[in-house]
């Protein structure tokens, strides 16, 4: 990062120590996003552990079907109606919902940050370009564009991935674009176009490090909704046919609700507990990145 | 400007967007891998030569390429959305068949959503830094988390399948043959499922946005007048603050209520509602594209109508609002 002349930014700090405790203070003092981050850690140490626990496939039948919670040893979840063991479902399911999640984000900053940047930025007739781009995206229905996508591209983690990018980036361009548009005026940045320094070195070195922290908050809200769409396109049908997610599970028992309540319960408590956690992390690092606007009404 | 000038503004910009809407999905089709008639056929081999002939004659794949684009998205232009070989119907009617049934569901779901969200706000507002709060926005905290998918189904688990209070499957008593009364009773038993739990997660929306809006008005400066003018507390509440933190509630509200048609996909596939979501659903296990495009573009369609109603109710019930832009 090149240096930065001004600019009261958030992660101005982040290499001391005192400015890590600080960020640490303020997130702990949300106990809501303690508790958050807690759990998504259970849940990244699940993922992580699950070719451990479970090295054998989660689609390899291990016992008879319909098998209740606890009702067998080393099945403390019971088996579905295949006789998969829903305990290394859940656990390898973990795998694909955090990954899903965190790359369809950062996919979608890639599309969403360099347009807000660029219309912010210029103004005129970019932003005007990009602004109806951006709109034209937030009017189409998200959800029944990401199924149209990922139907007519042939369900896989690539496609499912793509789809949640290309429906979640305009809220991320239009944050960009406020920001940067405020950020423009500042002094600092006067400063940096007087040394002389290129549009290029001024947005990427000067502007945006110091909107890092809106979008920080941005991108933790926006893992959960992706986490959310995830799950509801495989709950379609719409999964990657070769990986065993949360969504297909609930997706795969929704007929047999009325016999077999365990086997779309505990895939869904999964994404419930994971979505919650990190809705609470976000705003906690809300709380912890714009002190100035913490505690208000939301 | 008039409203009625608005009106027509809107109105061609909805018409672009939807001409748009059409050349993506032309384009989508072309982008699929493989010959697009055959990705419209679909995969599975179902398809026969008429059905193929008619879809190479459709999007023309003889001609160039803006020729095509051309046709296609003029078919679209005169209501035409194809044929469903599938299914043996022109898509249009396929959907109009459905969509009475989705807009009662989404209709629903959002006036209960709204109503719920507002009223919790409220009491939350109300009684900002205490338990009553922690527990109203913890509960929105949740609903916020909770797949719509998954709470649908553990609504018929709870309510249909263990209580039996209430039917968690279609949309009115099959062979009942109720008339008059009797079947909108009918109809509205097995619309509280479906309608509850797909507004849940806007419940909880409109929710944190009451309550903040009404936390912002609280303290401004005509309520701190108002309150020393003597005004009871209550009042206050009501009539100064309640007013003043509905509009921009109201306003996003519209804004946001076209997503619930993409909520309305889940709902009505766990309810067995025959709405359009319930048609997506078939067409995406039929590999059905022509109506899953058709389903696209109408559900486009419902939330642009929607966004505009929503413009018009705002610049009714504002008349600060100047009719300028």
């Amino acid at each position: 990062m090149t240096e930065t002349l001004g600019g009261a930014g958030g992660l101005a700090a982040s290499g001391a120590p005192s400015g890590a405790r600080a960020f640490w203070r303020r997130f702990a003092r949300n106990r809501g996003a303690v508790v958050g981050l807690a759990l998504l850690a259970v849940v990244v140490a699940v993922a992580l552990a699950a070719p451990l626990i479970y090295p054998e496939s989660p689609w390899r039948m291990v016992q008879r079907p319909f098998l209740p919670p606890f009702a067998h040893d080393g099945l403390p979840l019971g088996t579905d109606t295949l006789g998969r063991n829903v305990a290394a479902g859940l656990a390898h399911g973990a795998r694909v919902s955090l990954v899903v999640g965190l790359v369809s984000t950062l996919a979608a900053l890639a599309i969403g940050v360099p347009l807000g940047a660029l219309a912010g930025y210029f103004g005129g007739w970019v932003d005007e370009i990009a602004m109806r781009f951006t709109e034209f995206f937030q009017t189409i229905p998200s959800f029944a564009l990401a199924i149209v996508l990922v139907a007519i591209f042939q369900p896989s983690l690539g496609s499912i991935v793509a789809a949640i990018a290309i429906v979640s980036w305009p809220p991320v361009a239009r944050l960009v674009r406020a920001e940067v548009m405020t950020l423009r005026t500042r002094e600092f940045v006067d400063a940096a176009r007087l040394q002389g320094l290129s549009d290029w070195r001024i947005l990427t070195g000067q502007i945006l490090p110091n909107a890092v922290s809106p979008i920080i908050v941005m991108a933790s809200l926006m893992v959960a909704t992706a986490i959310l769409l995830e799950s509801s396109l495989s709950f379609l049908g719409l999964g990657d046919p070769n990986i065993m997610s949360w969504g297909f599970m609930i997706g795969a028992a929704r007929t047999v609700i009325r016999t077999a309540w365990w086997l779309s319960f505990f895939p869904g408590v999964a994404i419930l507990l994971t979505v919650l956690a990190l809705n609470l992390i976000g705003e906690g690092l809300n709380d912890a990145l714009n002190p100035r606007l913490a505690r208000g009404g939301r | 400007m008039t409203l009625a000038l608005i009106a027509l503004q809107r109105l061609v910009k909805a018409a672009v967007t939807l001409l748009l809407i059409a050349t993506l999905n032309f384009l989508l089709i072309h982008a699929a891998p493989g010959d697009p008639a055959a990705v419209m056929a679909g995969e599975a081999g179902a398809a026969d030569e008429r059905f193929i002939a008619d879809l190479r004659a459709r999007f023309g794949l003889d001609q160039p390429f803006h020729l095509r684009l051309w046709t296609y998205v003029s078919n679209v232009a005169t209501l035409d959305l194809g044929y469903s070989y599938r299914r043996g119907a022109p898509v249009l009617d396929l959907i109009l068949d459905r969509l009475p049934a989705t807009l009662l569901l989404t209709m629903t779901a959002f006036a209960v959503s709204l109503a719920l969200g507002v009223l919790l706000g409220v009491i939350a507002a109300a009684r900002v830094g205490r338990w009553t709060d922690s527990l109203v926005t913890t509960v929105a905290l949740l609903f916020y988390a909770t797949p719509l998918f998954w709470v649908a189904l553990m609504a018929v688990l709870l309510f249909s399948v263990n209580l039996g209070w209430l039917p968690g499957f279609g949309y009115s008593t099959v062979g009942a043959r109720y008339t008059g009364l009797a079947h909108a009773l009918d109809v509205a038993r097995h619309l509280v499922l479906p309608s509850v739990t797909l507004g849940l997660f806007f419940t909880a929306v409109y929710m944190r946005m009451t309550r903040a809006s009404m936390l912002e008005v609280a303290g401004m400066d005509f309520v701190k007048t108002a309150r020393a003018k003597g005004l009871s507390p209550g009042l206050i509440q009501r009539r100064h603050v309640l007013r003043n933190a509905l509009l921009p509630v109201v306003t996003l509200a519209g804004l946001q209520a076209g997503q619930l048609i993409g909520g309305a996909v889940l709902t009505e596939t766990v309810f067995a509602w025959p709405g359009i979501g319930r048609l997506m659903f078939e067409s995406l296990a039929a590999r059905d594209y022509s109506v899953l495009l058709g389903v696209f573009l109408v559900s486009a369609a419902m939330v642009i109508l929607f966004n505009i109603l929503t413009d018009i109710v705002y610049h009714l019930i504002d008349p600060r609002i100047g009719a300028t832009r």
